[in-house]
């Protein structure tokens, strides 16, 4: 069984040498992932890896980079009880109404 | 389908807004593990400030010294960690290889199943190295991938991949081009870009 | 602590295809190589992925192979050469079992 993650040598499209800047979001979610892995933190750099293979193929290729990140610290937060599904779905509702809130200032 | 780098257009649930919902997940995060006390506001800010200041001009610094140092490039070889080190550079826990660009082989990175990079010596990797395009090309046809961008690898030179699927992170030492040697240690370092140490160009 | 590999032997990637987390790229699998150099002993990522503590450390070889081993049809020069750090317990000795 080869998995969707594993592709060295698949055909593929050409390499188109793009690159963008990287937008506070991202930043924001890659330090995320730099406090909590590591000696003595929540999770192994290893534990993120699987996390983010287990996305599956049509959401791993769907989602960018980061998206995949903070989709699969998340998972391993909740498998690791450091937060609740419950009060990460009312924060998320508290700061989406926040930002709303803000962009209609 | 190639890993776009904008936030995706489709976004059922939070329709019309400027963020999405990976924006609120990361947020949500961020607050409850400060709350939790996992880490601090100041935490968060220092991190960032680190991400911002890491660099490729510090591998470039390093490849610099080594052109004109032979013992630093030796020992840059053998332990690049401790060898940037003596720079004032901190490559971060991980350990990290230089291999070596000469007259007879040409080294290319690649980490073809995540995008493991040398992030704490080189900074963030560019979109390219994360793309499904790079990761599943490269170890099969590097020399058309090295074409795409601009760089030309003769026959009878070996092309070298390096599949960094282990805890360790590789850079390229290019070769140090010819006439430049009325050039100082900076002036080099100027010439180092990031895809040399990627090895996806030539300098 | 010992290794079972060397400069220069000529090993083989054991075709294997369990389910879960593994850093040994499906590419490589059952083919083979020649060990360039141990790349360095470390925590198992295998066991890691799942909340272990990766002990005991394995080593990991730099195991070279060529690319006209790898892809049959390579179109570029015979000399190139892929290069991929593989755990010990994934390899055999070239010409031994191929699992």
């Amino acid at each position: 069984m080869r998995r969707h993650h594993d592709m060295g040598g698949l055909v593929a499209d050409p390499v188109v040498p793009s690159e963008h800047d990287y937008a506070p979001w991202e930043k924001r979610i890659d330090a995320i992932m730099r406090l909590t892995t590591g000696d003595g933190e929540l999770f192994a750099i290893d534990e993120l890896r699987r996390a983010i293979e287990e996305i599956g193929p049509g959401a791993y290729d769907e989602m960018s980079y980061y998206e995949r990140w903070i989709t699969a610290m998340t998972n391993l937060l909740l498998e690791k009880r450091v937060v609740s599904v419950d009060e990460l779905g009312r924060k998320m509702a508290e700061i989406e109404a926040r930002w709303k809130a803000e962009a209609a200032q | 389908m190639s890993d776009h780098p904008q936030p995706h257009p489709f976004q059922p649930d939070i329709e019309d807004s400027p963020f999405t919902r990976y924006q609120v997940m990361a947020e949500s995060v961020i607050e409850l593990l400060t709350e939790k006390g996992v880490f601090s506001a100041d935490d968060m800010r220092r991190t960032l400030e680190r991400i911002d200041a890491i660099t490729p001009a510090q591998g470039s610094r390093a490849v610099a010294r080594a052109w004109v140092d032979e013992a630093f490039r030796a020992r840059l070889l053998d332990n690049v960690n401790a060898a940037t080190a003596e720079l004032g550079i901190d490559a971060g826990p991980i350990p990290i290889r230089a291999v070596e660009n000469t007259a007879d082989v040409h080294n290319v990175i690649v980490c073809t199943l995540c995008s493991c990079y040398p992030r704490m010596l080189l900074g963030l990797p560019p979109d390219w190295y994360k793309s499904r395009a790079y990761r599943s090309s490269v170890v099969r046809e590097p020399r058309a991938v090295l074409e795409a961008f601009g760089t030309h690898i003769p026959d009878g030179v070996e092309v070298r991949v390096h599949d960094s699927t282990a805890e360790l992170r590789y850079m390229v030492i290019p070769m140090r081009p010819a006439g430049t040697t009325d050039l100082d240690e900076a002036g080099l370092a100027e010439l180092v870009s990031r895809d040399a140490m990627i090895g996806t160009a030539v300098i | 602590m010992s290794q079972n590999f060397s400069i220069g032997d000529r090993v083989r990637v054991r075709a294997a295809y369990p389910p879960g987390h593994v850093r040994t790229p499906y590419y490589t699998r059952g083919k083979e190589g020649v060990v360039m150099g141990l790349a360095a002993v470390m925590a198992n990522a295998e066991t890691l992925a799942y909340g272990a503590d990766g002990k005991p450390d394995i080593p990991i070889y730099r195991v070279s192979f060529p690319q006209t081993q790898l892809w049959p049809d390579y179109a570029g020069d015979p000399s190139d050469t892929a290069v991929v750090d593989i755990y010990e317990h994934w390899l055999v000795a070239a010409g031994g079992s191929k699992t």
